[in-house]
C-alpha cells in the first residue's frame, strides 16, 4: 500500500544570531543553511497494517509524512502511495487517504461539527443520505451524538479531536496518516481514540501510519513500529522484538521478610529502587536464571516477580544512544 | 460543474452562519458602508455645488462611476477580504496542508470558501446611486444591461490582482501592508479615470488597470465610446486571471518543497 525507497529531503532555512545586531544581519544578508530532515529512508506497508512511526522531535517524522501525502516534494528517492505518486496529488489520490494533525484542525470554529461534515461531503461528493449513514457510523463508533450540534469552540479537547477524525474519515480513506493524534487529551480520550481506530482498521481494512509520544498507544494499536533517527531509519519490525533485541534486561520486583538495605542487593545486579520492604532490580536476561537462585538462597523473600522494563525507557534509550545502539545486521533484515 | 456549485452552495451557507453568530458585527458593517458612502457623495457634491466637471463628466455622471465602484467595493469585502485575506495565515499556521489534501481545486478552495454579508449594503448602495444616477440622465435600459459586462470582467480583474498579490504571502509570511497599497490605489477608481492628470490616467489605465474597473463600465452605461474598451478589459480580465492560476502554481511548488 505504501513503498518508500531511499526517501530524502533536504531543506535551506535561514540562521539568524540572537540579539539587535543579529536581526540586522538577518535583514540585509540572509545566511541559509541545508538541513537533511529525511536521509534516504526505505520501507513499505501492506494493506490493512498498522505501523507505529517513533522518534524525538526533530528526527524528521513529519516530513517524512508530508512527502507521503505529497505535501512535500522529496529531494532524492520515490515513493507510492495506494499506487499514486504522492506529489502530484491527483483528487483520485486525495479522495483515497486522509491527514490528521493533533495540533491543528480543519473544523469551523463557530459552528457545529456537522456544518463542517456538509462541507466536506461535498468537497469529497458524498450523497446526501449517504453522508449521513456514514455520520451516524462514525458518531456511533466515537461516542459523540449531541456534541455534533454545538459550536466547537464549545468542545472539549477530546471531543473535538473525535470531531477531527469524523471530519477527516467521512470519504473513508484506505490510508491515514495520523500525525501525533491523542496530542494533549487525557487517558480516557486517548483510550476513546485507539479503540476508534482499532475498529476502523478491522471494519474497513485501512492502513494506518501513526506517530506518537505516547507509548500507549503504540502498544495498543501498533505491531509494527518503525523508528526514525536523526533522519534515519534505526529500527524497522515488530513491537515485542524491540523489547527482545535492545532490552537485554528484566526487571525483578521483590518484597523481603525484613528491611531490604540498598548495599545487600547490589551484587545481584543495578538496583532501580528500595523502599522498605520492597525493593526493583534490572538483571541481565541471560543471568536471570541464576540471579534468581542466588536471590532465594540468600535473601528471605516473600514475593517476586519478574517483567519487561517499561517500554517508554526502552525506547528512550535507542534514542538516547542513537544509532549506534543498532547493530548494523538488524538494518538489514527488515521483518513485514 | 455541478460539484463545485454545490461546495459553493455550502461554503456560503456556512459562513453565513458564522457570521450570524456574531450579530452585532454585520449592524456595524452595514453602518459603516452607509457612512463610506455618504462622506464620498458629500466629497462630490462639494466639488460640482462649485460648477466643477471632473474631465468632462458632469456630476450625475460621476455618480454613475461612483455607484460602480461602490459595488466593487462590496464585492470585495463581501467575497475577497474574508478568502483572500486569510490566504497568509493558512500558510503562517500550516492549515493550508488541509486545503491541498482536498481533492479540489485549491484555487477555488482559498477564492471562494468565505462569504461575507457586510459587503452586502454596499453593493446595494451602490446599485442605488447608479440606478438614481441613470434614471436622472434618462440612460437607455439596454445599456444598463450591457454594462453589466465589463463590471463582471471589473470583478475579475480585481480578484485576479488580489489574488496575485496574496499569493506572495507564500514566500513573504507578511504582507497584509502589501494589499492595503492595493486597496488605496483602488480608492482611485471612485472618479472618472480622466479626472485624474495624464501620468496617472496612464498609471490607472496601464500598470494598475482602475481604469477598467469603474470607468469602462460607466462609459458603457453612458453610452459612451465604441466596443474598443470594453473589449480591451476583457482582454486584460482574461490575461490577469490566466497570470494569477499561473502564478499560484508556481508559487505551490515553493511551499509545498519548503515548509516542514
Amino acid at each position: 500500500m505504501i513503498a518508500a525507497r531511499d526517501l530524502a529531503k533536504s531543506y535551506r532555512t535561514a540562521a539568524k544570531e540572537p540579539g539587535f545586531y543579529g536581526t540586522l544581519r538577518h535583514f540585509f544578508h540572509r545566511r541559509y543553511r541545508s538541513i537533511d530532515a529525511v536521509k534516504g529512508i526505505s520501507f513499505s506497508i501492506e494493506p490493512g497494517e498498522i505501523v507505529g512511526f517513533l522518534g524525538p522531535n526533530g528526527a524528521g517524522k513529519t516530513t517524512a509524512l508530508k512527502m507521503l501525502t505529497g505535501l512535500i516534494h522529496p529531494t532524492a528517492g520515490s515513493v507510492q502511495v495506494a499506487g499514486h505518486t504522492p506529489f502530484s496529488r491527483e483528487h483520485a489520490f486525495l479522495r483515497r487517504i486522509t491527514l490528521v494533525m493533533g495540533q491543528k484542525q480543519q473544523l469551523i470554529w463557530d459552528l457545529p461539527v456537522l456544518d463542517s461534515l456538509r462541507i466536506n461531503a461535498a468537497v469529497y461528493d458524498i450523497e446526501p443520505a449517504e453522508a449521513k449513514n456514514r455520520v451516524e457510523e462514525l458518531s456511533r463508533m466515537l461516542g459523540l451524538k449531541e456534541q455534533l450540534t454545538q459550536p466547537v469552540r464549545k468542545l472539549s479537547l477530546g471531543e473535538r479531536m473525535k470531531a477531527e477524525l469524523m471530519a477527516s474519515l467521512l470519504h473513508r480513506p484506505e490510508v491515514l496518516f495520523l500525525d501525533e493524534p491523542t496530542l494533549g487529551l487525557d487517558v480516557n480520550a486517548q483510550a476513546a481514540v485507539r479503540k476508534f481506530l482499532l475498529e476502523y482498521n478491522a471494519l474497513y481494512g485501512a492502513t494506518i501510519l501513526l506517530t506518537s509520544h505516547y507509548m500507549a498507544d503504540i502498544v495498543a494499536l501498533c505491531k509494527r513500529v518503525m523508528m526514525i533517527h536523526e533522519g534515519r531509519l534505526i529500527y524497522d519490525g515488530s513491537l515485542d522484538a524491540v523489547l527482545e533485541r535492545f532490552a537485554p534486561y528484566r526487571e525483578v520486583k521483590l518484597e523481603l521478610k525484613q528491611e531490604a538495605r540498598a548495599e545487600d542487593l547490589r551484587s545481584f545486579g543495578e538496583v532501580e529502587s528500595v523502599d522498605g520492604r520492597e525493593a526493583r532490580l534490572i538483571v541481565r536476561r541471560d543471568d536471570l536464571t541464576q540471579t534468581l537462585e542466588r536471590l532465594l538462597g540468600t535473601l528471605e523473600i516473600v514475593d517476586l516477580t519478574v517483567s519487561d522494563p517499561p517500554i517508554e525507557r526502552v525506547i528512550g534509550k535507542i534514542f538516547h544512544d542513537g544509532a549506534s545502539a543498532v547493530p548494523k545486521t538488524e538494518l538489514a533484515a527488515t521483518p513485514t | 460543474m455541478r460539484r463545485y456549485l454545490n461546495m459553493l452552495r455550502h461554503f456560503w451557507a456556512t459562513s453565513l452562519a458564522a457570521e450570524m453568530e456574531y450579530r452585532l458585527n454585520f449592524a456595524v458593517a452595514a453602518a459603516t458602508a452607509t457612512l463610506g458612502l455618504i462622506g464620498s457623495l458629500f466629497g462630490l457634491w462639494l466639488f460640482f455645488s462649485r460648477g466643477g466637471t471632473l474631465g468632462g463628466w458632469t456630476w450625475d455622471q460621476s455618480l454613475v462611476v461612483m455607484g460602480i465602484f461602490t459595488v466593487l467595493e462590496g464585492v470585495s469585502a463581501t467575497l475577497l477580504t474574508p478568502n483572500l485575506g486569510r490566504l497568509v495565515s493558512h500558510v503562517r499556521t500550516g492549515t493550508l496542508d488541509f486545503v491541498l489534501l482536498k481533492p479540489i481545486d485549491s484555487q477555488f478552495w482559498l477564492s471562494t470558501r468565505y462569504f461575507s454579508p457586510g459587503g452586502l449594503p454596499d453593493v446595494a448602495f451602490g446599485v442605488i446611486v447608479t440606478g438614481v444616477a441613470a434614471w436622472r440622465l434618462g440612460l437607455e435600459p439596454v445599456n444598463m444591461l450591457l454594462s453589466l459586462a465589463p463590471l463582471a470582467t471589473a470583478c475579475v480583474v480585481l480578484y485576479s490582482l488580489w489574488f496575485l498579490l496574496a499569493t506572495t504571502g507564500i514566500w513573504f509570511v507578511k504582507i497584509y501592508n502589501a494589499t492595503e497599497v492595493l486597496r488605496s490605489l483602488l480608492e482611485s477608481g471612485r472618479f472618472p479615470s480622466s479626472a485624474y492628470p495624464a501620468a496617472w490616467r496612464f498609471a490607472f489605465t496601464f500598470i494598475l488597470p482602475v481604469a477598467f474597473m469603474t470607468t469602462v463600465p460607466a462609459r458603457v452605461m453612458l453610452g459612451r465610446g465604441g466596443a474598443a474598451w470594453p473589449i480591451a478589459s476583457l482582454g486584460v480580465a482574461v490575461v490577469l486571471f490566466a497570470c494569477s492560476r499561473l502564478f499560484w502554481r508556481f508559487a505551490l511548488r515553493y511551499y509545498t518543497s519548503a515548509s516542514s
